[in-house]
């Protein structure tokens, strides 16, 4: 491998390893939304202040999420290039069902078999 | 833009999908009631639906089946609890085998379907709601199956670039 190859797989490994964990996606998922500060995220779990911190890290080490400082505290937001890579995991439910709304519009356009017997 | 608002609730385990239509209300209900209209939204292109039962009538049991792109038939069925014609209706769905002996491992939903008249047509509001959170994550899971390959392939998109 090259050097960059080699760079470009680590990133693969640690984006995969940061989102093999269901706390991380579901942070991933709620600063993909709108940015958070790690303080009101950590309200959101069973966990310790720092667990979540940790989590946190981990994502922006594998470059799914961005922080910055405003004040005292740390925003993180998702980072939505690296994450539309993986966008279809956190939005199949929803793709889903657009692909429905879609198909129903189209379905309330056509004539009804009663209109086109008409 | 039919889809107007889409709320992914984690802590209440709801999906919450409002969309809006350009038909009246009694239209909409239409393509819920009749199962050659539902099979035809109710799957996506790549694993199209059929209904083998299906009647909105509160305590019937629909069944149907979708098939996948290798021809694998993954089935469920739909429970219906409540109907008021043509304003909504409520059903719990859940996967079962070919048979529609329904699967007790795999997640069960709740679902209210309510349609409102609007100046414009129709709007459709469709919750989801799932028992655990486990039950969500699974579901999520479940359905990731081909998004995760493009996924990985748009990663390696990504990392060529």
């Amino acid at each position: 491998m090259t050097g960059t190859e080699s760079q470009n797989e680590d990133r693969a490994d640690a984006m995969f390893h940061a989102l093999a964990d269901r706390t991380r996606r579901d942070i991933l998922r709620r600063v993909l939304a709108g940015e958070h500060s790690v303080t009101t995220l950590a309200a959101k779990y069973d966990m310790s202040f720092a667990a979540v911190q940790k989590h946190v890290a981990v994502l922006e080490r594998a470059g799914l999420i961005n922080k910055r400082r405003a004040g005292r505290e740390a925003l993180a937001s998702g980072d939505v290039e690296a994450v539309r890579s993986v966008g279809s995991l956190l939005t199949e439910l929803e793709s889903l069902w657009r692909g429905r709304i879609a198909r129903i519009d189209e379905l309330i356009a056509q004539p009804t078999s009663t209109e086109r017997n008409q | 833009m039919p889809v107007t608002d889409v709320q992914h609730d984690m802590n209440n385990l709801t999906l919450t999908i409002v969309a809006e239509f350009a038909a009246p209300v009694s239209r909409v209900w239409d393509v819920y009631a009749d199962p050659r209209q539902l099979e035809r939204v109710f799957g996506p292109p790549t694993y199209p639906a059929t209904f083998v039962d299906h009647a909105l009538i509160p305590g019937s049991r629909s069944t149907y089946f979708m098939t996948s792109p290798e021809g694998e038939k993954h089935a469920g069925i739909w429970d219906i609890k409540t109907v008021t014609e043509p304003s909504g209706f409520t059903f719990e769905d859940a996967f079962s085998d070919a048979d529609f002996n329904v699967s007790t491992d795999l997640p069960v939903s709740q679902n209210s379907y309510a349609f409102v008249a609007t100046d414009g047509g129709t709007k459709a509001t469709y919750v989801s709601t799932y028992a655990t959170a486990e039950a969500l994550q699974q579901v999520l899971d479940m359905g990731v199956v081909e998004g995760a390959t493009s996924a990985i392939n748009q990663i390696d998109g990504l990392l060529a670039a």
